[in-house]
C-alpha cells in the first residue's frame, strides 16, 4: 500500500473516534492490507495523537486468550499502544458515550522497572524487568462497525483499545501465581466470567516477552515505567451507562469500573 | 410397542453396553418428564446394581453457564456414580467402550456426613465435605451429537463416562472455591480457564442443590460418597493422541491421554 493510502485508512479511523461512528472494515475498501501496513495505520495514528500532546504510556497484548480468540474469531495476538488519556481512576465515572461498543476484560497489568528490548527478550528477563502488577479492566472499543474486525483491522485500530483502569493494589511477582491464581468478573452483581490467569498465552509473562520480541523488530523499546496489558484472562464483556464491573484476582485484590453517561 | 420405564432404561444401557448412540427418547416418547425421567435412571441404577457394580456417590451435570448454553438446557440435574465409572490415576480414556467422549474439570467433594435435603444450604453442605479434590469427568452421552432435552439427559444419567480424582486433598475450609482456578491444556496448549464460581456461583451450591434435589426423591447423599460438581468449563475432545492436562491452584494437576 502507498503511504497516501496507508494515511487515508488511519484518517478514517481517527475521525471515527471523533465522530463516534463506527467504520466499515478496512480490509473491505482495501483489500490488499498487510499485517505491516495494518500496524503503519496504527502507528500514523499514534504519531498523530503525540503530535497533538498525547504521551505513550504503555503497550496492550490484544487476543492472547482462547476465550478472546474465539470469541473474536482471530487466532493471532496483536498489540497496541496505550497513551495517557486512555487511563482511567477506579471508581471514579467513566463516561461510555465516549467510546463507540465498549467491553471490558480482566487483565493482570505489569509495570516495569526497567526497560525491554527485543528481540531476544527471555522470560527471565522479562520478569527480571517487573517491578509490580496490578488488578486491572481493560476497556475495550472498535471503531470496526459491530466488531467486524479481522486481525487486519484490528491492528489498525490500535489493537481495539479504549481505555484502561488501574487496581490500587500493587504485588510483587513473587506474591503471585501467574499461571493459576482465579479471576472473576462481575456486572452489576451478575458472574459474568471466570478464568485463571494462565489462560493468557499460558502465562502472562509469555504474552510480555511476546510483546518485547515483537516491537522490538520495529526498532520500539518497553520502556521502565510503561505499562503492559497482557491480555484477558475471560471472553469480554459489553458495557454500557449505568453499569458497575468488577474483577478480583485471588491474590492481587480486585479493581471496580463505574460507567455513566457524559458529565459535564 | 409402546415406551415405559423398562424399556427406556433397556434402550439406554443397551446403546451404552454396545457403544451405539441413538436419536433422543423424547423424539419417540415427547410424554418423558423430568420425574419419569429420573425413575429411568434410578432404574439404570439398579441394573448397575444388579450386575455388581457398587454406588460410589453422585455428580451433577449442567451446572455451568458454558455448558448450559452449550446444551440449551438452564437446569443442573443429578446423576449416579459407580464404581464402573471410576478411571484410575494415569489410565487412558477406554475409547473402546464410550461413544464419543469429552473431558471436563471438575471440583470434587468426599462427603464426610451424611446430608439429606430438602433445606440444605450452601453453607450447611460444605461442613459436611471432609475434602475437596480437583477431578476430571469424562463425560459420554448415548444420545447422538449430544443431542438431548432435559429429561433425555437425566434419564441418561447425565451422560454420565468416566471420571478419575485429582491426587491432592484439601480440608473445604482451607480453600475459597469461587476462586478456585483450573487452567485446562490440550497438548500443552491453553485452551479454557475457569474458577469455582463458574459451578452455579459456587460448588458447595451444586453440592446443596443435589442434596435438596435427592431429598425431594426421598434420597440422601452419604460419608464417604464422592460428589461430582459438575463442569468448569465447556468439555473438550480426547481423541486417541491427545493429552488433556488439568492445573488448579490448591488442588494439584490431572493428565488424561486419550489413549
Amino acid at each position: 500500500m502507498t503511504d497516501a493510502t496507508l494515511t487515508e485508512a488511519a484518517d478514517t479511523l481517527l475521525a471515527a473516534y471523533d465522530t463516534r461512528v463506527p467504520v466499515e472494515p478496512l480490509v473491505d475498501k482495501y483489500p490488499g492490507l498487510t499485517l505491516a501496513d495494518a500496524y503503519e495505520i496504527q502507528l500514523v495514528q499514534i504519531r498523530r495523537r503525540v503530535e497533538a500532546g498525547a504521551r505513550i504510556k504503555g503497550h496492550k497484548v490484544g487476543l492472547s486468550s482462547p476465550a478472546m480468540q474465539r470469541q473474536m474469531g482471530v487466532g493471532q495476538p496483536d498489540y497496541g499502544h496505550l497513551l495517557d488519556d486512555m487511563f482511567w481512576l477506579e471508581n471514579a465515572p467513566v463516561p461510555a458515550s465516549r467510546f463507540l461498543q465498549p467491553r471490558v476484560e480482566p487483565e493482570i497489568a505489569f509495570v516495569l522497572k526497567k526497560s525491554l528490548t527485543g528481540p531476544g527478550v527471555t522470560v527471565a528477563e522479562a520478569a527480571a524487568a517487573v517491578d509490580f502488577v496490578l488488578p486491572a479492566l481493560e476497556l475495550i472499543d472498535s471503531r470496526i462497525r459491530d466488531w467486524r474486525i479481522g486481525i487486519i483491522d484490528t491492528i489498525a485500530d490500535n489493537a481495539s483499545s479504549g481505555g484502561v483502569v488501574l487496581g490500587s493494589t500493587p504485588a510483587r511477582l513473587t506474591d503471585v501465581d501467574l499461571r493459576l491464581a482465579g479471576c472473576t468478573l462481575h456486572r452489576n452483581g451478575d458472574l459474568v466470567g471466570t478464568g485463571a490467569s494462565g489462560a493468557v498465552l499460558g502465562s502472562p509473562l509469555t504474552s510480555l516477552v511476546w510483546l518485547a520480541n515483537t516491537v522490538g523488530t520495529r526498532g520500539v523499546v518497553l520502556e521502565a515505567g510503561h505499562v503492559v496489558l497482557p491480555g484477558s484472562i475471560t471472553a469480554s464483556v459489553p458495557v454500557a451507562a449505568g453499569d458497575t464491573v468488577t474483577a478480583a484476582y485471588a491474590g492481587l485484590g480486585s479493581v471496580t469500573a463505574r460507567f455513566t453517561e457524559e458529565t459535564s | 410397542m409402546t415406551w415405559d420405564l423398562d424399556r427406556a432404561a433397556t434402550a439406554l444401557l443397551e446403546a451404552e453396553d454396545t457403544r451405539t448412540d441413538r436419536g433422543p427418547i423424547t423424539d419417540e416418547w415427547p410424554e418423558l418428564d423430568l420425574d419419569m425421567a429420573y425413575a429411568v435412571q434410578d432404574e439404570t441404577l439398579q441394573r448397575r446394581l444388579n450386575r455388581g457394580e457398587h454406588i460410589v456417590g453422585v455428580k451433577l451435570g449442567l451446572t455451568s453457564r458454558a455448558k448450559q448454553e452449550r446444551m440449551g438446557i438452564a437446569a443442573p440435574l443429578t446423576a449416579w456414580l459407580t464404581d464402573a465409572m471410576l478411571l484410575p490415576a494415569g489410565a487412558p480414556v477406554p475409547q473402546d467402550r464410550l461413544i464419543h467422549p469429552r473431558a471436563e474439570p471438575e471440583i470434587v467433594f468426599v462427603m464426610k456426613d451424611r446430608l439429606a435435603g430438602p433445606g440444605v444450604t450452601a453453607a450447611t453442605a460444605l461442613a459436611a465435605v471432609g475434602s475437596v479434590h480437583g477431578g476430571i469427568e469424562v463425560i459420554d452421552s448415548r444420545y447422538r451429537d449430544f443431542r438431548f432435552t432435559l429429561p433425555d439427559v437425566a434419564a441418561d444419567n447425565a451422560s454420565s463416562g468416566r471420571f478419575v480424582t485429582g491426587p491432592v486433598g484439601v480440608p473445604p475450609e482451607k480453600l475459597d472455591l469461587a476462586i478456585e482456578a483450573c487452567l485446562v491444556e490440550v497438548d500443552g496448549q491453553v485452551a479454557d480457564s475457569a474458577t469455582g464460581a463458574a459451578v452455579q456461583g459456587h460448588p458447595a451450591e451444586a453440592l446443596a442443590l443435589a442434596a435438596n434435589e435427592l431429598g425431594r426423591r426421598g434420597l440422601a447423599i452419604e460419608p464417604g460418597w464422592l460428589v461430582l460438581t459438575g463442569g468448569m468449563t465447556d468439555a473438550v475432545h480426547v481423541p486417541p493422541g491427545t493429552t488433556v492436562a488439568v492445573h488448579f491452584t490448591h488442588l494439584g494437576s490431572l493428565h488424561l491421554t486419550g489413549g
